[in-house]
């Protein structure tokens, strides 16, 4: 019972118009109806705007110990930032450091050696080309219009290209359950999940609640937040008027992160 | 057929075992999820009508989420015009039992043996939502 060319072809040409009719009259018999049109998606009103968000680090509101704490802690507390207790695994969104790491390949000869033994506040340099947006493959890590680089926690898949092609070692990996591991969960700012990629983020989450970064409002003046294209912003009087330094500018990767040492006793 | 007599007998009681649970079930009502009843104001509408709630809420949930923290609109506004905070503490603050106190990183709302207002569905339907792994549960809405 074998079947000519022709035949099959008419054959397979029924059975094709059979399926795609049959899922034509299913749909419509199941009706769709799962819009609701009306509905639509606003920003918050209460919400703080800029075309470019930067932050001005003042490096003479830095000087004891407790100036850094009160800052990290700030920030450590509301976004549940867990302490494994082993510099291995630890997760950073703001940290101190010295300045070989800060500013390691950039040398300014003018920068006195007292400079040099400063210790730094670090944290994501929020780039205008960000090198960690073009290495994630998911879109996890992405610019808003704003300027700030934001992580989405929910599309990492944990393949850290992002902790490779980042330059200021801003971004840490969830290595093990960070639950067990934060002092105090605070219920208004979620947990992560072992593999998932995490770091600084400007605070998004308060400032489209009208407030400032945690940092900033803890650091008494020593970290300055605004928008970087207002010419009447304070971040830009400073910036255009004192002198500013930026962590490796070398890279091109354009930071939005400025280092005030010309501000009061040093330099 | 070689051995015929013994590969239809032997099918019959493959079929038979394979419809067991069938047969064991038959007449017997479903009886559902466990509902919850939860604390709320019974006037009130959920961010939809129920309806659509109960057949699109995970799609809802998505646009949300991606409304939220991708495009930075942390405002919805339903088909009636009203306005709500797009979070998951929204949702929570109706939908609890309050029966279970629930402590944030080892009770899970949705996945552990709590009668909380996902888990009720979602245990019958076999289906585990991932949410409150990171998220917390209606405890830190209702503080």
């Amino acid at each position: 019972m074998s079947i000519n060319r022709r035949q099959f072809l008419r054959r397979a040409g029924v059975v094709t118009a059979l399926g795609l009719g049959g899922s034509f009259v299913i749909n419509g018999i199941s009706g769709k109806k799962d819009v609701v049109a009306a509905s639509e998606y606003a920003p918050s009103t209460q919400g703080l705007k800029a075309n470019h968000w930067a932050m001005v680090v003042d490096m003479s509101k830095f000087k004891t110990e407790d100036d850094f704490k009160r800052v990290i802690e700030s920030c450590v507390s509301i976004h549940n930032i867990p302490d494994f207790g082993n510099p291995k695994d630890e997760i950073k969104w703001i940290w101190e450091d010295d300045y070989e790491h800060t500013f390691s390949g950039g040398d300014n000869e003018y920068l006195t050696e007292d400079f040099k033994k400063l210790p730094f506040m670090i944290m994501c340099n929020h780039c205008e080309n960000p090198p960690c947006v073009k290495a994630c493959p998911t879109g996890a890590t992405f610019k808003r219009p704003d300027g700030i680089v934001d992580m989405d926690f929910h599309r990492c898949i944990g393949c850290r290209f992002c902790m490779g092609a980042c330059p200021f070692g801003a971004r840490s990996f969830n290595y093990r359950d960070p639950r067990p591991f934060i002092k105090k969960i605070d219920t208004d700012y979620p947990t992560r999940t072992p593999g998932v990629v995490e770091k600084c983020i400007f605070c998004v989450e308060r400032l489209a609640d009208g407030l400032m970064p945690a940092c900033v409002e803890a650091s008494k003046g020593g970290l300055i937040f605004g928008d970087l294209d207002d010419p009447n912003s304070e971040v830009r009087k400073i910036i255009s008027t004192q002198y500013t330094v930026r962590r490796k500018t070398e890279l091109g990767t354009q930071p939005s992160v400025y280092y005030l040492v010309g501000g009061g006793d040093h330099a | 057929m070689y051995k015929g007599g013994r590969i239809i007998a032997s099918l019959i009681i493959f079929v038979a075992f394979l419809t067991l649970p069938f047969f064991f079930n038959l007449g017997k009502a479903n009886a559902g999820p466990d509902l919850p009843t939860y604390a709320s104001s019974s006037d009130s509408q959920c961010v939809e009508p129920a309806a659509y709630m109960k057949a699109n809420h995970m799609q809802l949930l998505l646009k949300w989420r991606d409304s939220d923290v991708r495009d930075g609109n942390s405002v919805y506004i339903n088909s009636q015009g009203k306005s709500f905070d797009i979070s998951l503490e929204t949702c929570v603050q109706c939908h609890t039992t309050q029966a279970t106190k629930n402590t944030v990183g080892v009770n899970n709302p949705a996945l552990n043996t709590s009668d909380q207002f996902c888990v009720s569905c979602h245990n019958y339907a076999s289906v585990k939502p991932t949410c409150w792994n990171c998220h917390s549960g209606p405890e830190g809405a209702t503080k």
